[in-house]
């Protein structure tokens, strides 16, 4: 099992959450996030003093796949998070050693 | 005519006025309350800058647009006080004595509430550059001649185009007011379209307390509006103020009673909103109507008010803070409920109406009022719709009035204004250098 993990611009998570369902995803987390990347913030001025904004709002989306799905999963965020401007964000999975349903506690794949 | 200064009166007067411009700020709460947190800044900016906007725009031309020389039954001269260089004895409230300046005074937080109720059917989605603009566009195109046709003695007044039927009763700003402010938004929420997301996913109030608490200050601001539109301290404002207590009471007590046979639950956003739609529907109607008129209006603005805000669902235009549903539906009712229960009975109830105005339906006087009132009603809403329509469109292909769909999502507040209401995280921020 894999989780693929996507750090994404906030304006896209609509249509990477469409693009998940579509693809058969049953289930994901998401939760608000900041951070940088190689775009490295910004300048703002704000009542006179200009600051650097380093970190920016990002959402994360993290989803569970099989070992087999993991890379179209990977392709399909970034297909839908895609908008080729700097700061659209990243996605990789890392591989899961257990997963267990709390309610039924089932393990592995069955959990999925 | 020789001007006479009555004190009383007057102190009411500036009173009355401080009370209706409380009602911006107000509306500020009420409407910031109901958007998402990400965007209740530039909604309380969108009633703030009206402020500025409308209130500037008053004193050097739009009093005079308003109350200066008929031109046509449509507008008044805009030189004849410009820059509201009057005299006393030309005041709008010389009769009861209260100077020239406290009466434009008055009438001049009329414009900047109604422009500022308007931008609640464009949350969270609007250019804040296009909103200034129109707000001075509105003003001057549409809520002049408004205010102008129907108590400036234009074609909405006593010898306008209902002269032959009988003279319309709008004792507050039921069509200058809300029908004006309910179809302009109507006209805005078409022409910007709809926000991301709309009739898809649950777009929800962030602040509760704050829409109510926006809820209060418009209900404590309205006495102003509706007790002061007597222009006098005097048993017919008692009226109207009894009349605001109850019609708004009642109105809310009908909502929450629709919303928990409906849905089962009565919602503090509902109160709040019952309260606002009772206060619209009893403003026409405020010292025109005894206690049983202003309960049974308060019923129906209560009840359809409360269905209508389901119809931007239905017919997928995105009014996104109710505007229509409130105030075009509840300034309908107003204005059209005068024509059942208008009465002049001033000897019980204190009520009273204009020369030309007749009993309604429900006290002897037939149904000419009840058409009088409908015809003025139906022109109203034309106007307002069709000319503030045109001005959104105008807008929309020079200046634009969307702001990017990453901005709105991400929030219209950080986009535009540069600010976030609730600061959760530090975003890492150093100061690199201090403009002074």
């Amino acid at each position: 099992m894999k989780l693929v993990t996507g750090v994404i611009q906030p304006h896209r998570l609509d249509d990477v959450k469409s693009a998940l369902e579509a693809a058969g995803v049953r289930g994901m987390t998401v939760s608000e996030a900041s951070g940088y990347g190689r775009q490295k913030g910004h300048t703002e001025v704000y009542r006179g003093a200009e600051y650097t904004v380093d970190l920016v709002p990002k959402v994360r989306i993290e989803v569970l796949v099989a070992d087999e799905d993991a890379p179209s999963i990977v392709d399909v965020v970034v297909g839908a998070a895609q908008t080729g401007k700097i700061g659209d964000g990243k996605v990789w999975t890392v591989p899961v050693d257990d997963v267990a349903r709390v309610r039924t506690g089932e393990h592995g794949a069955a959990a999925l | 005519m020789e001007f006479e200064l009555d004190s009383g009166n007057t102190a009411w007067m500036i009173m009355a006025s401080s009370l209706v411009l409380l009602m911006t700020p107000g509306l500020a709460f009420f409407y910031g309350g109901m958007v998402r947190g990400k965007s209740v800044l530039n909604m309380m900016m969108m009633s703030f800058s009206a402020i500025g906007v409308a209130g500037l725009i008053w004193v050097l031309y739009g009093y005079s647009l308003t109350f200066g020389t008929d031109i046509g039954g449509i507008i008044g001269n805009p030189a004849d006080f410009f820059g509201l260089a009057i005299s006393d004895s030309e005041s709008l409230m010389a009769s009861s004595g209260v100077p020239a300046t406290v009466a434009a005074g008055f009438q001049g937080t009329f414009a900047i509430i109604t422009v500022a109720l308007i931008s609640g059917a464009i949350a969270d989605r609007a250019k804040f550059g296009t909103w200034i603009a129109f707000a001075a566009i509105w003003v001057t195109l549409v809520y002049s001649p408004m205010a102008h046709m129907v108590w400036g003695g234009g074609l909405l007044g006593g010898d306008g185009i209902t002269a032959a039927l009988s003279t319309p009763i709008d004792f507050a700003g039921g069509t200058v007011v809300h029908i004006n402010a309910g179809a302009a938004g109507l006209a805005l929420a078409l022409v910007l379209g709809k926000r991301k997301g709309f009739g898809t996913e649950p777009i929800r109030p962030h602040n509760l307390p704050f829409v109510m608490l926006g809820a209060a200050l418009l209900w404590f601001g309205w006495f102003g509006f509706n007790a002061g539109s007597e222009f006098a301290a005097d048993g017919t404002a008692g009226r109207a103020w009894v009349n605001t207590l109850v019609a708004t009471g009642v109105a809310m007590l009908a909502w929450l009673a629709t919303e928990k046979f409906r849905d089962g639950h009565a919602t503090s956003l509902g109160a709040a909103s019952g309260v606002v739609a009772g206060l619209v529907a009893i403003t026409p109607a405020a010292a025109a109507v005894d206690t049983w008129g202003s309960i049974g209006i308060g019923v129906v603005a209560g009840i359809l008010c409360a269905l209508a805000v389901g119809l931007k669902y239905r017919f997928g235009f995105d009014d996104s803070l109710d505007v229509v549903g409130v105030h075009l539906v509840g300034g309908l009712v107003g204005t059209v409920l005068i024509g059942l229960f208008a009465t002049d009975n001033a000897e019980s109830f204190g009520v009273w109406y204009p020369d030309g105005a007749l009993n309604g339906l429900f006290y002897g006087g037939g149904v000419t009022q009840l058409l009088t009132q409908i015809i003025v009603a139906l022109v109203a809403v034309a106007f307002s719709f069709v000319a503030t329509y045109l001005i959104g469109l105008l807008l929309k292909v020079t200046m634009g009035w969307r702001v990017s769909q990453e901005d709105e999502v991400g929030g219209i507040d950080l986009a535009v204004h540069g600010e976030t209401a609730y600061e959760t995280i530090s975003q890492g921020s150093v100061i690199k250098e201090v403009r002074a």
